[in-house]
C-alpha cells in the first residue's frame, strides 16, 4: 500500500525584546539562575501583567511577512496546567482571536515552488527551565526564561515530507532573521519546533492517527527525525499495527524517537480570557506603519538577486536563505562587480571553510571587501585562481589583506612571456618521451607539461599563457 | 441535579484538590446552585448584544520595552518550601 505523509509544524520563536512580555525583567540568555525574575514572572499573588508593546509590534511584522490576516481585536487567554516550570499554574497565551490567521509562505523543494498555509500566529509567554538531578529524584527550577515573549506559528497540515518540513522551517527562520524579531538560535532554544506527523493511504481524505515529535534542535534533525518517524509509522501500518497518538522525543545520537512518559490524564487546558489583560486593538494606522517599516524579505531579495544580478535560482536561494550571508555577498559586491564569480567563491570556498571551522559568517576573518579584492587580483592576472585559494587560506588564518599576503608570500603570478617560454623550452627538451606521445595525439599529456611548469614556478605561472606556449612549442 | 459527582472529582483532579466523599457531595450541590443561577441569566434575550470578555471597555494598555530591576535572587527564592540558594528544588518530574 502507498501512503501519503501529512505533517504540520508548530514553531516557537522567542521575540528579541529587551524585556519580558508582561514585566520589565531582562530576557538575556545565560544569566545565573533566577536572577531575572520579579514578583510578576514568579507568579506571586497580587501582581498585574502589562503587555510589552514591542512584542505586539514584532508579531504584527511576522503576520505581515507571512501574508496573514491580522485580527483587529485580539485577546489573551489562560491555558491552565500544572508543571514546575510554570509558577502561576497557567500560561498566558491566545486562544480565540489570536493576533493573526490564514497566512502562507512559499517553499522550494527540488525546483518546485509550493505554498504552505499558516493556520495562525499567536503571542504567548515562555515557561521556565528545569534541570534534572543526575542522582537524586530532584529537579531544579530556573525561572529566568519565564515570561519571555514567544510567537507560536502553526502551519496547516500541508507538508508532505521531512525535506518540505525542513524547507518550511528554514523559510520561517530566514523571515524572523530578516525582520530581526528573533535571534534564531536553535541551540539555545530561541527558535524551536514540534512536528505532528501522520500517514494515510494515498487518495484518502481523512487523516491517520498522528504523533507529536519534540526535541529537534537543528534543521537537519527536524528532517532526520521526521523521516525516521515516517518510516516507523509506515512499517507499523504495513504490519497491520496501529499508530498510537503520543508525544515522541527525538534522540539525535541514537537516530530514533522514543515515547515521552505520558501524563495520566488527558490535557484539559480550560482556556478562558485572562481578566487581567484587556483586549488589544490593532488599528489600520498601526498596520500601515508596520508595512512601511517592513524590510526586504528573503523572497524579494532572492527575486532581486535573480533579476538584477542575474544569479541562477540555486545561488539566489542559498545566499538569501541566511540574511547575514546575503549581507556579506552584497557588501563584497560593492567592490567586485561580477556577481556570479563572487557567488561561486562564497558558496564553495567560503561556506566550506566556515563549516569546517564551525564559524559564523559574521565572525569570518575574511571581510567581504577583502574577498572582493582577492577576486580582483585574479581578474587583473596578478594571481591565478589556484594561487588565490592559497591566499584565501592565509587570509582566513591571519585576517590580512590579499595584497599583503600576495606580497609577503611572493605569490605574484608570472606573466612574463619570455620567462615562461624559457622554462617551457627546457621542459620540452627534457621530456622527449612525452613529446612523442603528444605528437601521436595523446593530448592528455598536456597536463603533465603544465604540471612540470607549475612545479618549477611553485604554481605561479600564468596557466593560460603556459598552455598557449606549450601548444606552440609542441606543434613546432 | 446537573452536576455529577464524577464531574466534581474530575474538576478537583485538574485543580489538584483532594476531596472527601462528603465534600464532593457538598461541592456538587453548590456548583449546581451556581449553574442554576447562570441558567436564570440565560433566560434573558442577549441575541442583540455583542459578547465581551471584560467588564470595562478600554483596550490597549501597553508598557514600553524598558528594563526594570529584577529581584535579588535570595528574595526571589525566599518563599519557596525548598531551594538551594540558586534554584527552586522540586520532586523530579520528566
Amino acid at each position: 500500500m502507498e501512503f501519503e505523509t501529512v505533517i504540520g509544524l508548530e514553531v516557537h520563536a522567542q521575540l528579541s525584546t529587551d524585556t519580558k512580555i508582561f514585566c520589565g525583567c531582562s530576557t538575556e540568555f545565560g544569566k545565573p539562575a533566577n536572577t531575572n525574575t520579579c514578583p510578576l514572572c514568579l507568579g506571586l499573588p497580587g501582581v498585574l501583567p502589562v503587555l510589552n508593546r514591542k512584542a505586539v509590534d514584532y508579531a504584527v511584522k511576522m503576520a505581515l511577512a507571512t501574508n496573514c490576516r491580522i485580527n483587529r481585536t485580539n485577546i489573551f487567554a489562560r491555558k491552565n496546567y500544572f508543571y514546575p516550570d510554570l509558577p502561576k499554574g497557567y500560561q498566558i497565551s491566545q486562544f480565540d482571536l489570536p493576533i493573526a490567521e490564514h497566512g502562507w509562505v512559499e517553499i522550494e523543494v527540488e525546483g518546485e515552488v509550493k505554498r504552505i498555509g499558516l493556520t495562525r500566529i499567536h503571542l504567548e509567554e515562555d515557561a521556565g527551565k528545569l534541570i534534572h538531578d543526575e542522582r537524586e529524584p530532584l529537579s531544579y527550577v530556573d525561572l529566568n526564561r519565564t515570561g519571555t515573549p514567544l510567537i507560536e506559528i502553526v502551519s496547516e497540515p500541508d507538508l508532505r515530507s521531512g525535506e518540505e518540513a525542513a524547507a518550511y522551517l528554514k523559510k520561517l527562520h530566514a523571515i524572523v532573521r530578516y525582520l530581526d524579531i528573533c535571534d534564531g538560535n536553535m541551540q539555545e532554544g530561541s527558535f524551536r519546533c514540534d512536528a505532528n506527523i501522520s500517514l494515510r493511504p494515498k487518495g484518502r481524505e481523512e487523516f491517520g492517527t498522528r504523533t507529536e515529535l519534540k526535541n529537534m534542535n537543528s534543521f537537519r534533525n527536524v528532517q532526520r527525525a521526521i523521516e525516521y518517524e515516517v518510516r516507523r509509522q509506515r512499517d507499523l501500518l504495513l504490519d497491520g499495527g496501529k499508530v498510537i497518538q503520543q508525544t515522541l522525543l527525538w534522540d539525535p545520537d541514537a537516530g530514533r524517537t522514543s515515547p515521552m512518559r505520558s501524563k495520566e490524564e488527558a490535557h484539559d487546558y480550560r482556556y478562558f480570557p485572562d481578566p487581567d489583560l484587556i483586549p488589544v486593538e490593532i488599528s489600520e494606522e498601526w498596520i500601515e506603519k508596520a508595512e512601511k517599516e517592513q524590510p526586504e524579505l528573503p523572497d524579494q531579495r532572492k527575486k532581486r538577486f535573480m533579476e538584477e544580478l542575474e544569479l541562477p535560482a540555486y545561488d539566489a536561494v542559498i545566499l538569501t536563505g541566511d540574511r547575514e550571508l546575503a549581507d556579506y555577498f552584497e557588501a563584497g559586491l560593492g567592490h567586485y562587480r561580477d556577481a556570479k564569480k563572487l557567488s561561486n567563491w562564497i558558496m564553495t570556498e567560503l561556506i566550506r571553510e566556515l563549516r569546517d571551522r564551525e564559524m559564523e559568517i559574521t565572525s569570518c576573518p575574511v571581510t567581504p571587501v577583502n574577498l572582493a579584492r582577492l577576486l580582483g587580483l585574479i581578474e587583473a592576472g596578478t594571481i591565478s585562481g589556484k594561487i588565490a585559494k592559497t591566499v584565501f587560506q592565509e587570509m582566513l588564518a591571519s585576517g590580512k589583506d590579499p595584497d599583503i599576503v600576495v606580497k609577503e608570500k611572493n605569490l605574484v603570478q608570472i606573466s612574463d612571456e619570455g620567462e615562461i617560454l624559457k622554462l617551457v623550452r627546457e621542459i620540452v627538451a627534457a621530456n622527449p618521451e612525452q613529446v612523442k606521445q603528444f605528437k601521436e595525439g595523446k593530448s592528455k599529456v598536456m597536463g603533465f607539461f603544465v604540471g612540470q611548469l607549475m612545479k618549477e614556478t611553485k604554481g605561479k605561472a600564468n596557466p593560460k599563457m603556459a598552455n598557449q606556449l606549450f601548444i606552440e612549442e609542441l606543434n613546432k | 441535579m446537573k452536576i455529577t459527582i464524577d464531574q466534581v472529582k474530575y474538576v478537583a483532579g485538574l485543580a489538584r484538590l483532594e476531596l472527601k466523599p462528603e465534600e464532593a457531595e457538598e461541592m456538587a450541590g453548590q456548583l449546581d446552585r451556581i449553574l442554576s443561577y447562570v441558567d436564570k441569566l440565560n433566560e434573558l434575550d442577549t441575541s442583540a448584544v455583542e459578547p465581551t470578555t471584560h467588564a470595562i471597555s478600554i483596550t490597549n494598555a501597553f508598557r514600553a520595552d524598558e528594563r526594570r530591576e529584577s529581584l535579588a535572587r535570595d528574595k526571589a527564592l525566599a518563599n519557596s518550601p525548598r531551594q538551594n540558594g540558586e534554584a527552586f528544588v522540586v520532586p523530579k518530574i520528566i
